[in-house]
């Protein structure tokens, strides 16, 4: 009795659970492995999964095991100039027993990690963990000024390119209906009585029969003036007006591309910039990008330019950030979009310039956004742009946030730094 | 014999072939009388065969991260190539669950179901080990009541808890097999019963164990002298689910469900050769014997030899891909020769097989798949002409001495010497420590000893220290773990450590 059961459709992620618990227990190493991953490798690889890796003695399953040592009798086979009392030198500690190499190598060194694979949502999960989108919330619960129309029931009166006209129709019908009751309820009277005289034996009453035909003409004309349809009837749509949270956020870049900006330095810049990209990717479902450049004068970008085309010249970062404040004011209503600044330079900046740019980051641009996050990439001492800067950040510290890069190992801690989850 | 239509022609299996095929293998593995549970065919995917390597093979087991991890290494291993999926999992359940991989061809389900579905399904029923320890027709249900059981003590306790306690569990797993009480098989729902009734019963003998009111003195030192446990216990997970002072009882429950998993695949791990000879024998006796009918083509037969010869393939010992003795080529030879024994034997086979020599094959072959285990089996049927033909030869390893010593050949001073060898290879007593519950220390700190009793001067391995962490968790209680040699205590570790004793034994494992 055999049965041959098909179970190809059945689920095939019965391992799920346990891929969870494993992933669960190996949080730590995991979190680890992906910051590696995220500092060793050129950030624009971070789109696809991973390849985690960890030390397999970290996830043993021990037992209880001989040690080497004692008295070992082991049996091999294909055995080809060997005789009995052959005596054979010991191989070096940890290259197996006996003669044979193979198991050595089979549990050598190719098993000291254990690889295995997340996927591009896990990776960012991982990588995300724990860092939030500054005043977020508080956005979306308080100022959200975006309406969107929302069918909410009929109503009776309206504009005709509103009218319903099932609705209309059904109630046409429901009101006719109820109007002519009583007139169909006679007619229907009339015509039985009419029907009994006509199959009757008995000689019809040619009278009452011309008066019930009469009635019942003069009836049926009466029904046919109730109107077809009444301005009663007509039912329109209604909408009303529902605000909805959000979702759009734009992104500006804005980097240094003078002189003293090398390539290295706009290189991390990059990598920061796309961070911040991958990180928003995640909230919101439609994000721009604007891309400012700036020396001594600012300008609007497409990305390759923004990263690759040489300037040379000067440093005035005011003109980047009038620059920002103007494209906000035309294109992103603060209403409408979720607006974030990241602002990456080496923080050279001429002298007289600094204190206009922190007036117009409190009067022009803070209240406008979100979140504006200033990377300085140097290693030298700060200058004059850092210290004005801090005094923007005294006065915003909720939506402000500045940090210093010295190295590419230094951009994802200074990431999370920046985006840490703040406690209430 | 007339030639008959064949059943098949192309590659591609339809589910009429495979029940054709399953019904033409049936009839003539009945013709040879082999006696099989009625068998369960799955067919399943590729990513459902991973799942199922992931849980031990078991269409059900409780979740737990070690089996995330099986999958996730097994996973990465199929994508990058480095490992092909086998062509089946089989299930010592009744009916026998065998599972069937949609990418096999016409010819590999036909070999597989032969393989599986007659062979292993038979040595299940018939080698006695099985027949003692494991009962076929509730291990599902058994499965299911764990599954839920554990299941249910996360929800209660904490998916960490019972984590803890399942990896200590697990690193026990071997030590938790009795190798001579047979357990009496029970249905789930009698085991639900039974577990409820457990639960009150264990608490109160435990109470009773560790009861400190003196009852009077003279009993006292009674116990002063005696033991306990009175002989030394070799299932330490029993031991802790019955003795153990500090674990509640879900968690005895728990220690009891691994343990009786343990129990159930301690057949499989010591009849690995024959069980995998048997079935190999079976699915070449049964499709050849397919092919003589002509119900198969010259085509499937050339497939199904080109991979039953990967299968046997045995590496010789300096082959790059040399990994031991494959069990699939000893068994399967070594099946072959009983069968060559019986019906053809030469003048060296009457003088080592007096008995067999001459016999009914097919009877002499069941009574060997009946009654015997890897070790016996060896010892009793490996025959000079095997030892020649894969060209055995042992090695001895003495720690004492600065080389490496050929003990023995394939020639005639060598035969008995290489046989008991490669039995003693199989004897899982020798494999593993032999460790074992000691004593306890009831009156006072409540301490544990455990002892291992070396086997030909072994000494334990690196893991030991990890190990007694476990065996720690479990007691709740000092654990010390004394290496017998000769009679004396060897070395000793001690969880949590002993400074000084600590670096002695460090040093001696070093």
């Amino acid at each position: 009795m055999t049965h041959i059961i098909d179970r190809r459709l059945n689920g095939k992620n019965k391992s799920t659970v346990n891929r969870q618990r494993f992933l669960r227990r190996y949080k730590k190493h995991i979190k680890r492995a992906v910051a590696d991953a995220v500092n060793k490798r050129s950030i624009t690889d971070i789109e696809s999964g991973s390849q985690i890796t960890i030390p397999n003695k970290d996830l043993s399953e021990p037992n209880f095991q001989h040690g080497r040592g004692g008295f070992n009798n082991i049996v091999h086979p294909g055995n080809k100039e060997f005789i009995r009392g052959d005596k054979i030198r010991r191989p070096e500690a940890g290259a197996g027993q006996g003669p044979g190499s193979g198991k050595a190598s089979n549990q050598g060194e190719g098993m000291d990690e254990f690889t295995f694979q997340i996927n591009h949502e896990e990776f960012l999960e991982y990588m995300f963990e724990d860092l939030e989108l500054p005043n977020l919330v508080k956005k979306q619960l308080k100022e959200t000024i975006a309406y969107k129309f929302r069918l909410a029931g009929f109503s009776s009166k309206g504009t005709p390119e509103k009218l319903n006209i099932i609705r209309s129709l059904r109630s046409a019908h429901a009101r006719r209906i109820a109007l002519s009751g009583s007139e169909r309820r006679e007619i229907r009277q009339l015509k039985r009585e009419l029907r009994e005289m006509e199959v009757s034996p008995e000689e019809a009453d040619q009278e009452r029969v011309e008066f019930l035909r009469d009635r019942i003409k003069e009836l049926n004309a009466k029904l046919k003036r109730l109107p077809f349809i009444d301005e009663f009837d007509l039912k329109y749509n209604n909408f009303i007006k529902t605000p909805v949270p959000s979702t759009k956020a734009v992104m500006f870049c804005v980097m240094d591309v003078s002189g003293s900006m090398t390539q290295e330095i706009k290189d991390i810049a990059k990598r920061f910039f796309i961070l911040l990209y991958l990180f928003l990717c995640r909230t919101y479902k439609e994000i721009e990008v604007v891309f400012i450049r700036h020396h001594t004068s600012a300008k609007e970008v497409d990305e390759n330019d923004f990263f690759y085309s040489r300037e040379t010249g000067g440093t005035i970062v005011s003109s980047a950030l009038e620059l920002s404040r103007d494209i906000i004011r035309e294109r992103y209503s603060p209403a409408q979009w979720n607006i974030y600044i990241a602002q990456a330079s080496d923080g050279d900046n001429w002298e007289g310039d600094s204190s206009i740019c922190s007036n117009i980051l409190v009067n022009g641009i803070m209240p406008l956004v979100q979140y504006f996050a200033y990377v300085e990439i140097t290693d030298r001492h700060h200058q004059n742009l850092w210290r004005e800067y801090e005094a923007v950040y005294e006065a915003f510290h909720e939506t402000f946030a500045m940090q210093q890069i010295k190295t590419v190992s230094d951009i994802y801690p200074v990431f999370r730094r920046l985006f840490e989850r703040k406690e209430a | 014999m007339k030639k008959k239509q064949p059943i098949s022609t192309g590659s591609e299996w339809t589910f009429e072939q495979v029940e054709r095929y399953d019904k033409e293998i049936g009839r003539v593995a009945e013709h040879y009388g082999l006696d099989t549970y009625p068998n369960q065919i799955e067919i399943i995917s590729s990513e459902q065969m991973m799942d199922a390597y992931a849980s031990t093979g078991m269409p059900l087991m409780y979740s737990h991260w070690t089996f995330g991890k099986h999958f996730l290494h097994t996973l990465q291993n199929y994508r990058r190539g480095h490992m092909g999926l086998a062509y089946e999992i089989v299930i010592n359940s009744s009916p026998c669950i065998a599972y069937l991989m949609e990418e096999n061809t016409m010819t590999m389900q036909a070999l597989v179901i032969a393989h599986a579905c007659y062979g292993h399904n038979s040595f299940f029923k018939g080698n006695y080990l099985f027949k003692t320890w494991t009962d076929a027709t509730s291990i599902v249900d058994y499965l299911l009541f764990a599954k839920n059981y554990i299941a249910q003590c996360e929800e209660k306790y904490g998916i960490d808890a019972v984590e803890d306690l399942l990896d200590s569990c697990h690193a026990l797993m071997n030590y938790g097999v009795n190798r001579y009480k047979r357990p009496a098989p029970i249905s789930t729902e009698e085991e639900k019963a039974r577990q409820i009734e457990r639960e009150e019963y264990r608490q109160r003998q435990i109470n009773e164990l560790w009861n400190t009111i003196p009852k009077n003195l003279d009993k006292d030192k009674d116990i002063e002298e005696k033991k306990f446990p009175e002989d030394p216990e070799e299932n330490i997970l029993y031991f802790f689910e019955k003795n153990a002072p500090l674990l509640e009882t879900w968690q005895r429950e728990m220690i009891r469900i691994v343990r009786k998993i343990a129990q159930y695949f301690y057949p499989q791990r010591q009849t690995q050769v024959m069980n995998e000879g048997w079935a190999c024998f079976w699915h070449y006796t049964l499709l050849n014997h397919l092919y003589d009918e002509g119900l198969v083509t010259d085509g499937f037969i050339m497939e199904m030899l080109h991979s039953h010869s990967n299968v046997v393939f045995q590496p010789a010992f300096d082959d790059p891909r040399y990994s031991g003795i494959n069990p699939y080529t000893l068994g399967f030879n070594m099946m072959m020769d009983i069968k060559r024994i019986c019906v053809d034997p030469t003048e060296e086979d009457k003088r080592w097989f007096p008995d067999i020599a001459g016999s009914s094959w097919l009877e002499t072959l069941k009574f060997a798949m009946e009654n015997f285990k890897d070790e016996s089996f060896i010892l009793q049927f490996l025959s000079p002409k095997i030892m020649r033909d894969l060209k055995l030869f042992s090695i001895t390893d003495d720690e004492n001495l600065p080389y490496l010593e050929v003990s023995a050949i394939h020639d005639d001073e060598g035969y008995r010497l290489v046989r008991e060898a490669l039995a003693s290879q199989y004897n899982i007593g020798n494999r593993e420590p032999n460790i074992q519950v000691y004593n306890v220390n009831v009156r006072g700190d409540r301490s544990l000893t455990l002892r291992h009793y070396q086997h030909d001067h072994r000494p334990l391995g690196k893991t030991t220290a990890e190990m007694l962490k476990h065996v720690h968790n479990l007691w709740g209680f000092d654990v010390h773990l004394e290496s017998i040699r000769d009679d004396k205590v060897h070395s000793s570790f001690h969880c949590p450590p002993k400074e000084a004793e600590e670096e002695r034994s460090l040093i001696e494992l070093t």
